[in-house]
């Protein structure tokens, strides 16, 4: 195939452990470690394989925020995308804008293959790449932990409840990355290197006249409820004792 | 007024427990109606099981042999198609209704809302982000539909005490054919609970070494009539399968008594356990972080303990 786009989000790093402002006005950010959604680098990684096996030509990597998301693209491209793509925009974009977005992006770039996070860990909504396949009127693939190119189609294995699950999708599609589909490659120093010198192309936001309108109001975050402190048995006997008291046997 | 659509989600044969838990969502606010959209190949049977879950009104029956497997980009057009009547559309937050929601939403031209976990009117909704480190408050513009996953395990199933009326459906809609099944393959034909609903999980993590070894937390689970679930460590190292795995990035369940076996206690683990009714840890390292968290704890080698505690279970 000619082209595969890959989205990528600019998140908390999946090190850092969260803290909730005390007002409840949201996640402290100040400061904070920031880094590539897990998932979308894992989509990187299976769009690269892909290129380097002779099965595509280039490897887009695009992303939606703020200036400091060219960062993440940077490491993207470090990893092995041929260029990238910031739309620009302060606003934070709920998954229905993300996916308005990226259909601009996809009628313009007229990928063969759309690669994404299944979810990015900041928001956990796991919707933005079955919204812009539905958007663009192709299929979806999401959870993959493997993926099969033929001819003009992909097989899919999926991680369903249920176990695995195959399907096959004929090309353009939009797959979603699950964590088994692959274990992504470090950056090495001369690639980064190399990277900055790739292109990074800029389009704010209001170039594309999308309407990004948000449905939902985010009115509190708060910390979640915690668990009472536990006990400690000594014994077998006494395990199997708490839990007849508490009538759970 | 509220009327609520819930897409059913089921094997074919047999309702997922996953819609009576959206059932339960929905009667929790104020509402004109609560109806139940059964897509299948034929949704005779799983159509009578959703007539009797409790707080159910109507029954949309939708057959088409399109409709055989829940493929997203199949089911998706048709649900748009039925949810116009309606000022919520819920789905469960399984891997189906992950799938297969969002899609619907876009269809409408609508955002959707991910796990809700509790809501007082319809309108205002509380979800987790950051792995359940946190907990938003959502409001919704009461101008648009409300397309939702429901975190089921924030919400008991409702009753199978009900009779709603089962209509069938015949849609003009054309279906798209670029996405095909070809197979699944499971834990089907498993005598044990389903791990998404059971009442009882017995885990085992990475401390059990081996797919050998592990056998013993399938001799617990079979003790208490428990259904099996595993860390993410323990189905990386290739003790079990995927299917199993509970966590973040697996399932999120619920139980009334969870035993964690040999499981440090990662937080994507933590993250799906934690509504759990009681949860038991079972582990030699006493800093492990499952002890945070656990109601009682047993700092012991599990190879000692296990062997003790199932013949005690069996005596």
């Amino acid at each position: 195939m000619q082209k595969i786009l890959v989205c990528l989000k600019r998140v908390v790093d999946y090190n850092v452990r969260i803290r909730v402002e005390a007002d409840g006005s949201g996640i402290a950010l100040e400061g904070v470690k920031m880094a590539l959604n897990p998932f979308d680098e894992i989509a990187l990684e299976e769009a690269l394989r892909i290129k380097e096996r002779g099965q595509a030509e280039e490897v887009v990597a695009v992303s939606i925020g703020v200036t400091e998301c060219q960062q993440q693209l940077r490491t993207g491209l470090a990893m092995g995308a041929d260029r990238a793509i910031l739309v620009e925009t302060t606003t934070a974009l709920e998954p229905l804008g993300a996916a308005r977005v990226l259909k601009a992006l996809v009628d313009r770039e007229t990928p063969d293959l759309v690669l994404l996070g299944k979810q990015a860990i900041d928001d956990d909504n796991n919707q933005t790449g079955q919204m812009l396949a539905a958007l663009w009127g192709r299929p979806q693939a999401t959870f993959a932990s493997e993926v099969v190119l033929g001819d003009g189609i992909m097989t899919v294995t999926r991680e369903v409840d249920a176990g695995l699950e195959v399907i096959e999708v004929d090309l353009p599609a939009v797959i979603t990355a699950d964590l088994r589909l692959n274990e992504p490659r470090y950056v090495k120093l001369p690639d980064i290197m190399k990277a900055r010198k790739k292109a990074l192309e800029l389009i704010p936001l209001q170039e594309l006249s999308i309407g990004i309108e948000p449905q939902f109001t985010v009115r509190r975050t708060a910390p979640p409820p915690v668990r009472q402190k536990g006990i400690i048995v000594k014994d077998v006997a006494e395990l199997v004792q708490t839990l007849t008291d508490k009538g759970l046997l | 007024m509220a009327r609520v659509l819930i897409v059913a989600e089921h094997d074919g044969e047999h309702l997922n427990l996953s819609t009576a838990k959206c059932v339960s969502c929905a009667v929790s606010f104020e509402n004109d109606g609560i109806d139940v959209v059964v897509l299948a190949a034929d949704g005779q049977a799983v159509a009578g099981e959703a007539a009797a879950l409790e707080g159910v009104r109507t029954v949309l029956r939708i057959d088409h042999p399109a409709n055989e497997t829940s493929l997203a980009a199949t089911w998706a057009p048709q649900i748009a198609a039925v949810a116009a009547n309606y000022s919520h559309v819920f789905g469960p937050s399984t891997t189906f209704g992950k799938d297969l929601m969002p899609r619907v939403a876009a269809l409408l031209d609508v955002g959707q809302l991910s796990d809700i976990m509790s809501t007082t009117d319809g309108r205002s909704f509380q979800r987790p982000i950051y792995a359940g480190n946190a907990i938003v408050t959502v409001e919704a513009r009461d101008d648009r539909l409300v397309v939702a996953t429901v975190r089921t395990a924030s919400y008991p199933a409702a009753e199978n005490t009900g009779s709603a009326t089962i209509e069938a459906r015949t849609l003009d809609v054309e279906l798209p054919t670029h996405t095909r099944f070809i197979s699944l393959r499971g834990d089907a034909g498993s005598e044990r609970p389903d791990l998404q609903t059971a009442a009882r999980v017995v885990s085992g993590g990475r401390a059990l070494s081996n797919a050998e070894n592990f056998q013993m937390i399938y001799d617990l689970a079979d003790c208490l009539g428990a259904a099996v679930g595993a860390s993410r460590a323990a189905v990386d190292s290739g003790f079990v399968g995927n299917d199993l795995q509970v966590g973040q990035t697996g399932k999120i369940i619920a139980p009334e008594l969870y035993i964690a076996v040999g499981i440090s206690g990662a937080i994507q683990h933590l993250t799906g356990i934690k509504d759990a009714g009681t949860i038991v840890a079972i582990n030699k390292d006493a800093e492990a972080p499952i002890f945070d968290l656990a109601d009682i704890g047993l700092v012991a080698d599990l190879f000692t303990v296990l062997p003790d505690l199932i013949d005690t279970l069996k005596s």
